[in-house]
């Protein structure tokens, strides 16, 4: 019976695209013009996986139940089920319920032995077939190439897997089944169908009845293979050759010859290699296949020259026909292998030079661990983010200052407003905190970025104090950073008073603060609240600290078009609003509502439209 | 790992269990037994076993081996002081048992019950059902008497109440259909209780024999409680033994070692469960069987810090003893389906780097074969590795046939 053609589909269950896409890439090499795998089951994950038939990108759906997928498949027969062990039983009852899934692949090792000995009656009494638990899978040459089994695209290339050869394969051992595939292809034709049964003690399917299976394949002419110590499976070969249900040649090899050499029961590998009695073990299991008529060699050593001999003896004898070769198409390489590889280079989308997470964390190039060490605080950190320097201890102090200073201004000022009203409507802290920095801008909470940029277009002209005032006079606009609704030369903001004294206790240069207030000395002639206010101050003291630092005016030019004046501010405004948001919402504050008699209703007559 | 055997003490302790849980089977078996090991004396035992005290005594090491009675280890119809002495004399002794040398830790203590019949019921797993033997002259004369064990085969998809169970006891016929319960319930994969008795509804098991199947555990764990799974008697584990066990344990790969002979020439480093065994095979078909130092695998693509770790036992124990022939290391392995081979290599050669002058002094030689995802790569490396260190590595892909290096190396062939 065969159980796979070259049309032959899958389901698999589990969410392998990775190994799904190594079955397609069997597919196509081996010129299958459908590909092997239809969909995946996953109670978990469903969607879509994205994998490549060749060239071409298709989409795969991930189902949640067998049930859906099969509905939509209906011409699916296998289902390559990769559900962890614990899950195989109902997962694997399922399939076997299905009308059209006939085979059924368990790969999961740790199958409690009752549940797969109940699946494994079921599975017979329906006439379908498991193989596993514990297994790879297996390749049927050129037609379907089952999980894992085969291993790599070139793998498949050297062991000819991608055509029939006229060798049937049985092994216990999934991992041994590339290494017999190596072993067949270099001595003989190759592989027709591969099948590892899987290592546990009470495979589903076992080696004799794939040996019968394999048996009544006409392409395939002689049978290998590789049993193990521990179990009693190898005896029904045995059985079965001395019944002369197994008439073609077959090579044959019990593994586990070593066991006797160990004092106490040692565990190999697998659950089921276990030598528990003189019946179970590999040399006795080699005598009994040898004398029912199995080609049987001296040592695993050997095997490889046995199935020459037997190759070029049915060759000989012309049952075996030389067969017509073809080279495979060439796959298409994938773009992270051949980036890997180093064939092939390509431009990055972004550039980045500030920060670091592949490693220990770095900003720009210093560990965080020397920041934390060296008792650095968030000043220093600013500096390398911000202006990439290793800032001097009065400069982190001064965006320290800033930050204090700016982070909140009482509950009634534009973003902090906003925020109160956004979170009092329910909103999650990001929403709140967005719309109230949102507000930010030229007329409030920013005034700096306007004036800082004044100033320094006003000095780079070779404007006198005198001529920037007047500047703004001709030009009809407010002089920016000079002014203030409610503070004036008598009810003075004292944090312009902390930052003055800060500045000129510390900086090196002040040349921006000197030159505004030489203005202001202008400006409140005119009027007591022509103030050079906060905005003001920021403004020029940016301008004045990036100055210190020694940047030349073309990079304190740069670093303002780059938007460096409103920084800070936007930083330390998010400290006050957080403040706001957990606030209204800490005293259960409901929707605000303007009340009607804060707004002046006043609407036209339709009739005077 | 699948069937693992439990101690007598534990089969008691759930077949109790399962006969409180499950009344409607009107049998009853107290489960009085207490496990004395160098922790817990026979003293400390007492609180919960309030019998110890009252009754005559049957004391029995509890480590699974059998034939106990024929070694002398059994101690019948003791008092308290009796048992006491007896356990402190045995206690932390070297013993052998069969071949096996093993010290003896681990003692079973049950009240003595005088009985008349001797009664044997096994039940083991087969791949279609579970094979029930009975016979109405158990003991240690079990085998000599295997003529009269008649049978019984319970499908795996039929009950035991589907089978015909001609016995004229009907107490020992329902006995036997709960135990297959208990059996099927409880995820074992092998009991056998010889002997037993019955006295009206009342159990005795006198001897019990059981194993579990470990894999189970994700559904029994409830059930089975504080299981222990003993290693067998006279395995005892090496530093790097246990360490490779406790790396297995964490990992979602498979590590395995087995010192065999600690002096040994031939130690293997190889990759795949299936391949492991065909190294050693050869090995030992070429009659080199005596040695080899070690039995061993890691699969399931192990990390590179996995393989590290797992190198450096070998490369421990394989260099703790010189051997003026030098020594042989193989890293085997057959083409991997899925196992990065550059990857594990890494970890394999930084254990080797760190072990390079010990190597040396060893004189060992290295030989590779490996084939599978990335092997290139991870060849490449072998051989860069032995120019770096000056340690002689032969390097060989899937063109050399697996075992071929055995030959070679152990000097046959080259």
């Amino acid at each position: 019976m065969k159980l796979f053609e070259k049309n032959t589909q899958a389901i698999i269950f589990g969410r392998q695209g990775k190994v799904a896409q190594n079955m397609l890439d069997f597919d196509f090499i081996s010129k299958r013009e459908i590909p092997s795998v239809v969909c995946f089951v996953s109670p978990d994950r469903p969607g879509f996986e994205r994998l490549f038939f060749g060239n071409k990108e298709m989409l795969f759906p991930v189902y949640k139940t067998l049930a859906q997928a099969t509905k939509k498949y209906p011409q699916a027969t296998v289902m390559i089920n990769f559900a962890p062990s614990r899950f195989v039983y109902q997962t694997t009852l399922d399939a076997i319920n299905t009308e059209n899934i006939k085979t059924i692949v368990i790969v999961a090792e740790g199958v409690p032995e009752r549940e797969t000995r109940i699946l494994s009656s079921l599975a017979k009494e329906k006439g379908k077939v498991i193989i596993g638990p514990a297994t790879v899978g297996g390749v049927i040459a050129g037609k379907l190439k089952i999980g894992n089994a085969g291993g790599t695209i070139e793998n498949i290339i050297s062991s000819k897997l991608y055509r029939a050869g006229s060798v049937g394969l049985v092994t216990k051992s999934g991992g041994m089944l590339n290494e017999m595939f190596n072993i067949i292809a270099r001595n003989s034709d190759g592989v027709y169908e591969g099948i590892a049964v899987g290592g546990d003690r009470y495979p589903c399917s076992s080696l004799v009845d794939h040996l019968l299976r394999l048996e009544e394949i006409p392409e395939i002419k002689f049978l290998v293979m590789l049993g193990e110590v521990g179990g009693l499976e190898e005896y029904k070969v045995v059985e079965a050759l001395r019944q002369g249900q197994i008439k073609k040649p077959l090579i044959a090899w019990v593994t586990g010859t070593c066991s006797k050499i160990f004092p106490t029961e040692v565990q190999f590998g697998h659950a089921g290699a276990r030598a528990g009695n003189s019946k179970e073990t590999a040399d006795n299991k080699n005598k009994e296949l040898k004398e029912a008529g199995a080609v049987v060699p001296d040592s695993f050593d050997d095997l490889p020259d046995l199935v020459k001999k037997t190759y070029e003896e049915l060759k000989s004898n012309g049952i075996i026909q030389e067969i017509e070769e073809f080279t495979p198409p060439r796959l298409p390489m994938d773009y992270d292998t051949l980036m890997k590889q180093g064939l092939i280079r390509k431009h990055a989308q972004f550039i980045n030079t500030i920060a670091d997470e592949r490693g220990e964390l770095n900003y720009s190039g210093v560990p965080i661990t020397k920041i934390i060490e060296e008792k650095h605080s968030i000043g220093y950190a600013i500096g390398l983010l911000w202006l990439q320097k290793k800032l001097p201890e009065y400069a982190t102090e001064f965006i320290e200052l800033l930050i204090t200073l700016f982070a909140d201004h009482g509950p009634c000022v534009s973003g902090a407003h906003n925020t109160m009203v956004a979170a009092r409507a329910g909103k999650d802290l990001i929403s709140s905190i967005t719309s109230g920095l949102l507000t930010m801008g030229p007329r409030y909470g920013a005034a700096q970025e306007e004036a800082g940029r004044y100033y320094l277009w006003a000095r780079e002209n070779g404007l006198t104090p005198q001529q920037a005032v007047d500047n703004a006079k001709k030009q009809g606009i407010p002089l920016p950073g000079f002014g203030h609704k409610i503070k004036s030369t008598k009810n003075i903001d004292w944090r312009e008073k902390i930052l003055i004294d800060f500045v000129r206790k510390n900086f090196p240069k002040t040349e921006y603060l000197d030159y505004c207030l030489e203005m202001e000395k202008i400006t409140t002639k005119v009027s007591d609240k022509l103030i050079f206010n906060i905005g003001g101050i920021s403004g020029a003291l940016w301008l004045d600290l990036l100055k210190s630092l020694g940047y030349t005016d073309e990079e304190v030019k740069e670093f303002v078009e780059e938007g460096i004046l409103t920084s800070i501010n936007v930083l330390a405004r998010i400290i006050g609003y957080i403040g706001h948001h957990l606030e209204q919402n800490r005293l259960k504050e409901n929707l605000y509502r303007v009340p009607y008699d804060d707004v002046l209703y006043s609407l036209p007559k339709e009739e005077d439209l | 790992m699948a069937q693992r055997g439990i101690r007598e003490y534990h089969g008691k302790k759930l077949l109790s269990k399962y006969l409180k849980e499950n009344p409607q089977w009107s049998l009853s078996y107290p489960g009085e037994v207490a496990l004395i090991t160098p922790q817990v004396s026979l003293d400390d035992a007492q609180g919960e076993n309030p019998w110890i005290k009252e009754t005559p005594l049957v004391v029995k090491p509890d480590m699974l081996f059998g034939k106990r009675g024929k070694y002398g280890l059994i101690l019948l119809n003791a008092t308290f002081e009796e048992a006491k002495q007896w356990i402190n004399e045995r206690m932390g002794k070297e013993i052998e048992v069969g071949k096996v040398k093993g010290v003896l830790t681990h003692f079973l203590v049950e009240p003595f019950v005088p009985h008349e019949k001797e009664y044997y019921v096994a039940i083991k797993t087969e791949e279609t059902g579970d094979k029930i033997y009975f016979s109405y002259e158990g003991g240690i004369e079990i085998e000599e008497n295997w003529e009269k064990v008649q049978e019984f085969f319970v499908p795996v998809l039929k009950n035991i109440e589907d089978v015909t169970i001609n016995l004229e006891n009907e107490n020992i016929v329902r006995f036997i259909q709960m135990l297959h319960h208990f059996f099927v319930d409880y995820d074992f994969t092998y009991l056998e209780i010889n002997p037993f008795s019955v006295n009206g509804l009342n159990i005795v098991p006198i001897d019990l024999v059981a194993r579990l199947d470990d894999t189970a555990f994700f559904k029994d764990s409830e059930k089975w409680g504080d299981i222990e799974f003993p290693t067998p008697f006279g395995r005892s584990f090496t530093k790097e033994e246990e360490l490779v066990r406790q790396l297995d344990e964490k990992s979602g790969a498979s590590l395995k070692l087995t010192i065999l002979n600690p002096e040994g020439r031939v130690w293997l480093m190889v990759a795949g469960g299936g391949a492991s065994v065909i190294y050693a095979d050869t090995i030992v078909d070429l009659g080199y069987g005596n040695e080899l130092g070690n039995y061993g695998e890691y699969s399931g693509d192990p990390s590179e810090e996995e393989t590290y770790q797992y190198a450096k036992a070998i490369l421990e124990v394989m260099t703790k003893t010189k051997d003026p022939r030098g020594k042989i290391l193989i890293i085997g392995g057959g083409i991997a389906n899925f196992t990065d081979v550059a990857k594990t290599f890494k970890g394999i050669i930084r254990a080797i780097k760190e072990y390079q002058d010990k190597l040396k002094e060893n004189n060992v030689r290295i030989f590779v074969r490996r084939g599978g995802p990335n092997y290139q790569e991870g060849l490449t490396s072998m051989r860069r590795l032995g120019e770096e260190t000056g340690i002689p590595i032969e390097v060989y892909g899937p063109e050399l046939h697996m075992t071929k290096v055995v030959k070679m190396s152990l000097g046959g062939e080259k």
